[in-house]
């Protein structure tokens, strides 16, 4: 793993801060802000979550704006492994996923056997997709080891499910071992890298996801299979979805911009996407009265 | 409607491709004709001659500019040397007070400044706005805190202006180079008569009203337009005291010989044609924008620009591979437009140049590789280019094309990096990427080069000298070794 290409953190920070300069307008804009809905991860992961709070998130996500049908389902719910079967159940018909997180979300500091039998019961309660967490512990003691063989056995007790792996980039301190984490959850079978639980502080930023980006497309070149990605936490206006677009566009290219591929996980983004969807349209901002709180 | 993955994807090609982004010109006044700026005032010129100036990008008229002969230089020369004595012997702290009002004023003026730069010169809106004029404003507020501390920069010497300044500036950072000038002359107590390029003098004229809102003491600042002519009378005039030239090597030459004997004090800034070396173990995807950087920015217009690679042998294929996939994101168009990265070549006569030098590169038998891209119909443009199979012979790998054409070279060993560096008559810069810290000490040391830049490229500062060895010129621009050029130490 040591010997895994270095990031140089200045250039990485510079190359991320011009393409957030990109200026996304009028027809443009209008196609990420729809995209954007379509590869959302509606998320709640609080331990207040109720079966009555992911009812209404589901509905949210079938139907994002009542009365428009226009606007496109999100991709998934993402809820805490307990909450699934509500989420699946209320989910029910639509096309929207059931993405559980799992492995001790969000820290990860359990014992192998409970990670595997929490997703094996996730999985077994219907969920489509997994949210698993890397052991950081292990990975920042060195044990690489250790953390390639728990995302193995996660990933076999993912059955048919898609897995995706958070690396926690905020805690990981440098780019060079977000790559090096990168390219170990891929290397072992990971479908998804994800940035982050949302938990930890900083979640998604966009030079994090630069190296994860540029990290797939090194990979995708070795081995031919493609991986997707997933930005959660912190992105909360149109304006940040946009920009993770424009990376995306311009570091994987449009064979990535679709749900299949690329992933936002947010709980606060997508009114803030409905409301400027409507700008667009209309020409004025309406009142945020419009748009359901769920 | 459910979208398929493929039907999603054809749709990221079709609608993603960017909306026009243009930045909007309705606040920038560019007048039918520009005079001379002569003694503080817009004056007719006394040739009655004009010559127009081209947007490069439509190639539509934006103004006639004036073309300054003998007289409207003596008068120039004329005006600054009345205004030496009482300009250098103002207290320093009012000198700084004037130039920090300039540095606000370009500020102020940012987005305006950065509008005429880019319809007049051609270059991406996104660099002038970010780089060019970010930059010249820094230039002058970085200047204006040495006016009061000359003793301090130089201690136990006593400084003193030398008088009039000639200079001459080229047309690739036109604002900015006039800061590199003007800034550090005007600090240490000079006054100026400054010839901006002919293809682009506009954002000079705009800088001689920033003088007269900043009520600059009349004659500190003389703007005299004019083509190489109406230059080499500025420099040959017996009024001026120091020469400062940033332009061709060819032209500098001239001017050395002109200068033989006079005793004029000179400083030269000249071509290049530097190695941007990349080394096995170098963040790749990061010396790939640096690449880019070093030769596409500014269309390749810039004379420390890295228009040599030298990449190790061992990474040849996969730098390539993202180099060329890196170009084929390259957006080239309206340098209006806030998306475009490349933007229209300068003026006909520089495109003339880089394809001529462009089919030599073919002639000779190297591998040329252009992205798919399509240039608008009007105005100068030449797309980004890459060379691969480059000998150390080849025309393009030795004389400085000025244009976004990269010779890519390959190397063994970190000796054999420097040996094919240092190969050249020019010596401006230098780029060097690897992760080894070590590494790039040596490098630096061995580099004969005036910039040695480590994991990036074409990084400007006020506080950083700037300048070159050998046929790249003489002289330092930029940190106190830039005010030492306008003062007399003995």
């Amino acid at each position: 793993m040591r010997g895994v290409r270095s990031v140089d953190e200045v250039g990485a920070d510079e190359r991320a801060a011009s393409l957030a300069k990109r200026s996304i307008k009028k027809a443009s804009k209008l196609w990420a802000l729809d995209l954007a809905v379509r590869c959302m991860d509606l998320t709640t992961l609080e331990g207040s979550d109720t079966t009555g709070k992911v009812t209404a998130l589901c509905a949210k996500a079938i139907r994002p704006k009542p009365g428009d049908p226009t606007i496109p389902s999100v991709a998934a719910i993402c809820v805490y492994p307990a909450r699934v079967a509500d989420a699946v159940e209320h989910l029910r018909g639509s096309k929207v996923r059931v993405a559980s997180v799992s492995t001790a979300f969000p820290s990860g500091q359990s014992f192998l056997s409970i990670k595997v039998a929490e997703t094996e019961d996730a999985v077994r309660a219907g969920a489509h997709e997994i949210d698993m967490v890397i052991d950081r512990g292990a990975f920042l003691s060195g044990d690489y080891q250790r953390v390639y063989d728990e995302i193995v056995a996660v990933k076999e007790a993912c059955g048919q499910a898609h897995l995706k792996v958070i690396l926690e980039t905020g805690e990981l301190g440098t780019y060079d071992a977000v790559r090096r984490a990168s390219i170990l959850a891929m290397a072992a079978g990971a479908d998804f890298i994800k940035t982050s639980t949302g938990k930890v502080q900083p979640a998604a930023t966009l030079p994090v996801s630069l190296v994860m980006m540029e990290a797939i497309r090194d990979f995708v070149r070795e081995t031919g299979r493609p991986v997707g990605f997933k930005a959660a936490g912190g992105i909360r206006t149109s304006k940040q979805a946009i920009a993770y677009l424009v990376l995306l566009y311009e570091t994987l290219g449009s064979d990535w911009m679709t749900p299949e591929r690329f992933r936002l996980g947010a709980s606060t983004l997508l009114n803030d996407v409905l409301m400027q969807i409507d700008k667009e349209r209309t020409g004025v901002y309406q009142s945020g009265d419009y748009f359901t709180i769920d | 409607m459910a979208i398929t993955k493929k039907q999603s994807a054809e749709l990221a090609k079709q609608v993603f491709e960017y909306a026009p982004a243009p930045e909007a010109i309705d606040h920038v006044h560019i007048a039918p004709t520009y005079g001379l700026f002569i003694g503080g005032k817009i004056v007719e010129p006394h040739s009655k001659k004009r010559f127009p100036t081209i947007n490069p990008a439509t190639e539509k008229k934006l103004a006639e500019v004036s073309e300054a002969d003998a007289v409207d230089v003596d008068r120039a020369v004329k005006a600054a040397g009345r205004a030496f004595d009482s300009w250098s012997n103002l207290a320093p702290s009012k000198r700084a007070r004037y130039l920090f009002r300039i540095s606000r004023l370009i500020q102020e003026r940012a987005r305006e400044l950065a509008v005429v730069e880019t319809m007049d010169g051609g270059k991406p809106i996104k660099e002038s706005r970010d780089v060019d004029i970010p930059l010249a404003a820094a230039h002058f507020f970085y200047y204006a805190g040495w006016a009061d501390k000359l003793e301090w920069a130089f201690p136990n010497r006593k400084p003193r202006p030398l008088g009039v300044a000639g200079q001459v500036i080229p047309w690739n950072f036109p604002l900015l180079m006039l800061a590199w000038k003007i800034a550090p002359a005007l600090a240490a107590g000079n006054t100026v008569v400054l010839k901006p390029a002919e293809t682009t003098p506009l954002s000079a004229m705009v800088f001689a009203e920033i003088c007269m809102q900043a009520e600059l003491p009349p004659g500190v600042v003389n703007i005299v337009t004019g083509a190489g002519k109406t230059g080499s009378l500025v420099v040959e005039h017996p009024g001026v005291k120091k020469v400062a030239f940033t332009g061709s090597t060819e032209v500098g030459k001239l001017i050395q010989r002109a200068l033989a004997g006079t005793g004029k004090k000179l400083t030269l800034e000249l071509g290049g044609k530097a190695a941007n070396i990349v080394f096995e173990d170098a963040p790749l995807d990061q010396a790939v924008e640096g690449i880019v950087n070093g030769i596409y920015f500014n269309q390749g217009h810039v004379c420390c620009a890295g228009s040599r690679l030298l990449v190790q042998e061992s990474i040849f294929e996969p730098l390539m591979e993202k180099l060329k996939r890196r170009l084929s994101t390259l957006r080239l168009g309206d340098p209006l437009d806030k998306n475009t990265d490349i933007g229209a070549i300068n003026s006909r006569a520089q495109l003339e140049k880089i394809q001529g030098l462009v089919e030599s590169g073919i002639e000779e038998g190297a591998e040329l590789y252009q992205p798919e891209c399509r240039l608008p119909e009007r105005g100068f443009w030449f797309p980004p280019t890459l060379f691969t199979n480059v000998s150390q012979s080849y025309r393009i790998a030795r004389e400085e094309i000025f244009g976004p054409v990269l010779s890519v070279l390959t190397f063994r060993t970190p000796a054999e990096a420097v040996e094919k560096a240092n190969n050249t008559p020019y010596g401006l810069s230098a780029g060097v990427w690897t992760d080894k810290g070590s590494r790039i000490l040596w490098m630096a040391e061995h580099l004969r080069a005036g910039v040695v830049w480590a994991n990036t490229f074409n990084r400007f500062d006020p506080t950083s000298p700037f300048g070159g060895y050998k046929e790249s010129g003489y002289g330092r621009e930029g940190g106190i070794h830039g005010l030492a050029a306008y003062l007399d130490l003995n």
